[in-house]
């Protein structure tokens, strides 16, 4: 239908009377890597919780692929208290839990690292895979699915040995460096076959050499794996750098968007940054 | 290559599994094979170790069910005892034979349900001889199946609404349910059913399984080795289903649900399977239990009881089936056997101990769990397996 894969339309997202994300329009088309940036608080997580159906959001739709995947409109208490615009245009009620849309072939990172503790990094992987299995409860209790075990076994070592993880395949999750526990996030979420990848913030805490690996590597799975990826991230070399586009966010609402230049030049961003003196 | 290994650690198990069950029928059948004065008292059929054997293995089970739930699901639930006494009653009730049922259910003038596996196959198989036997088996074997369905059939629908909560408040509900349902079994509108709050009685127990030639004179003792049998065969399922891409996405709902579900393991459909694939094993579990105990009474479901397998699966290790499986077995004979003696009053050189009385026992255990939960929080077994254990052994040998 359109060219984009991801289009979010007029999404708010209100939390009693907060609104956390106001009236957000944006697009992905395929193969790109935009960026969400914007100050502490600006509302990106939030938004990234409303396309991967974390949160349903107040009002508004996110399409996929051409699909309508998540539409909402305010009801019952927030039919009052609802602030936002676009009021009474959406009528539908679609809100798929997060594995849905993951099957759907989104996934994402965390901003504070979410793998599982006590599960070695090849299993890691592996459990991401589990989104893909045909076989049902019975038959892989049995162990009627060797064929797809096996196979799923071996995409994994190839996931890992393309991230560079496959030497610590049988370490704890947990006991990797934190520049590894990143990309064995990264290794997870594209385990589960994704046509989008969203990284929340994929570079903090990270030092600026692990943060220039880092933005090889993300273009190096883009190509390698025909991904296109969203990402929020604070360090402005690595956004600067691989994204093609970059939509910013402030106090919730969009104050611009456009290449990397357009962005650097753009006086709303840089007030929204710095500041505007009182007497302006 | 992972797969090569994980082929080898299986065969061995299969081993495992098959010389222990082997070990057992010859255990039980020295008393049979030597001359009835040479067996010493342990190995008599009267002797307590096989009573602990048998409760172990029942127990064991019941054990390993919870584990899977609360160790690698992650979902506290408190309502195994309430699952085992449905199970416990669906066999009961499917397998009194009908001439026995009048007696059974005197109370109500006989039985609603007059039909039983039992008699069913016997009209088939005959009721003499072999033909009994392989009806007895058969109607045994459906009843219990059936007693795990049920169970998991009740688990559906209380998992719908129960199952969203977390942590504590599932606890509490579960525990509700099993509470509701022991009390619904001894209401006595469902008499003719349930036999109220009497016991359902004479149905085949595991001494029926002891073989006996014509004149009644037991040949082959298999009374212990059939709940072992049982034990065995369920905990390998559910090894299997741990060690299966479902038990993998229990692990992950465990460990993190966010992650979980952001990773397309469906949370819903996931918890429910865990917890109705758990309530099925308890089901089973509570129908060899009525075996055991060779009736089916409401009244000994208690939280008791399930407090009793909780501690086993502290007690062996969150998140370790062997660990379960030990603990159950150190548990049931420290409380039938070993510590039976810190119950009775002993005199030692004409002093009477002063602490050794009725009760003391449940003293002595209150004390092990307070060191337990102290100084091993982990239990026996930690969240390792035994062949875990015995790989790491040889990994530090080969390391010499």
């Amino acid at each position: 239908m359109s060219e984009n894969i991801l289009k979010v339309e007029n999404a708010t997202m209100q939390f009693g009377g907060v609104v956390a994300v106001d009236n957000l329009n944006l697009e992905i088309n395929e193969g790109e890597i935009v960026a969400l940036i914007g100050p502490n608080g600006a509302g990106k997580t939030t938004a990234f919780n409303v396309v991967t159906g974390v949160y349903q959001p107040t009002n508004g739709a996110v399409w996929f692929q051409g699909k309508k995947i998540v539409e909402n409109h305010p009801q019952g208490r927030m039919k009052k208290l609802y602030k936002g615009e676009h009021g009474g245009e959406y009528t539908q009620v679609l809100a798929p839990t997060p594995d849905k849309i993951t099957q759907m072939g989104m996934a994402r990172t965390f901003q504070n690292i979410r793998l599982w503790k006590s599960q070695s990094v090849f299993e890691n992987v592996l459990i991401a895979m589990h989104c893909r299995t045909h076989t049902n409860f019975l038959a892989a209790s049995l162990r009627m699915n060797h064929k797809e075990e096996q196979e799923q076994r071996e995409r994994v070592a190839e996931l890992l040995e393309t991230v560079g993880l496959y030497d610590v395949k049988d370490e704890l999750a947990t006991s990797l460096p934190y520049g590894k526990q990143r990309r064995l996030e990264i290794a997870r979420a594209l385990a589960t076959d994704p046509k989008l990848l969203l990284l929340d913030e994929p570079a903090a805490g990270m030092n600026p050499q692990e943060t220039n690996e880092l933005t090889a590597f993300i273009g190096e799975i883009r190509d390698s794996f025909h991904l296109t990826v969203f990402l929020i991230e604070h360090h402005m070399d690595l956004v600067m750098d691989i994204s093609d586009r970059i939509y910013v966010l402030d106090f919730g609402k969009l104050i611009a968007k456009g290449t990397p230049e357009e962005i650097q030049n753009n006086q709303r961003v840089i007030d929204a940054y710095l500041g505007v003196a009182e007497d302006a | 290559m992972v797969q090569q290994k994980n082929k080898k650690g299986a065969y061995m198990a299969l081993l495992a599994c098959v010389v222990m069950l082997c070990g057992i029928i010859l255990l039980e059948n020295i008393c049979v094979m030597l001359p009835q004065d040479s067996v010493p008292n342990v190995l008599k059929p009267t002797s307590q170790l096989f009573a602990v054997l048998k409760k172990g293995a029942v127990y064991s089970l019941a054990a390993v069910s919870m584990n899977l739930l609360n160790g690698f699901t992650g979902l506290f639930s408190l309502g195994q005892a309430g699952f085992m006494l449905l199970g416990a009653y669906t066999y009961a009730i499917l397998s009194v034979p009908v001439a026995d049922r009048a007696a059974v259910y005197y109370l109500y003038g006989g039985s609603a349900v007059n039909f039983s596996f039992q008699d069913m196959f016997g009209s088939i198989f005959g009721t003499e001889g072999v033909g009994g036997a392989v009806s007895m088996g058969l109607g045994v074997m459906i009843a219990m199946i059936l007693a795990g369905c049920v169970a998991a059939m009740f688990a559906y629908f209380i998992g719908l609404p129960v199952l969203r909560l977390k942590s504590d408040y599932l606890a509490i509900a579960t525990l509700g349910f099993a509470e509701i349902i022991k009390a619904v079994f001894q209401w006595q509108a469902l008499g003719p059913v349930t036999n109220g709050a009497n016991m359902i009685k004479s149905f085949p127990t595991f001494s029926s399984f002891n073989i006996t030639d014509a004149s009644g004179k037991v040949v082959l003792r298999l009374a212990t080795f059939f709940p072992f049998l049982i034990s065995t065969i369920c905990i390998a399922m559910i090894c299997l289903l741990i060690n299966s891409t479902y038990g993998r996405a229990f692990k992950a709902i465990r460990e993190d649900e966010t992650a979980a579900e952001a990773m397309g393991i469906n949370l819903a459909k996931h918890k429910m399977l865990s917890f109705c694939t758990s309530a099925f094993f308890a089901g089973v579990s509570g129908a060899m239990f009525a075996m055991f105990v060779t009736n089916a009474q409401a009244k000994v479901y208690t939280t008791t009881m399930t407090y009793e397998i909780l501690l086993i699966v502290v007690i062996g290790g969150i998140g370790s089936i062997s660990g379960s499986v030990l603990a159950t077995f150190l548990y049931v004979a420290c409380s039938e056997w070993w510590l039976r003696f810190l119950d009775s009053e002993t005199v030692i050189g004409g002093v009477k101990l002063p602490f050794l009385r009725a009760g003391f026992r449940m003293v002595v255990f209150s004390i092990i769990i307070m060191i337990i939960v102290l100084f091993f929080r982990k239990g026996i077994m930690g969240d390792k397996e035994l062949p875990d254990l015995l790989k790491r052994r040889t990994r530090k040998e080969a390391a010499k």
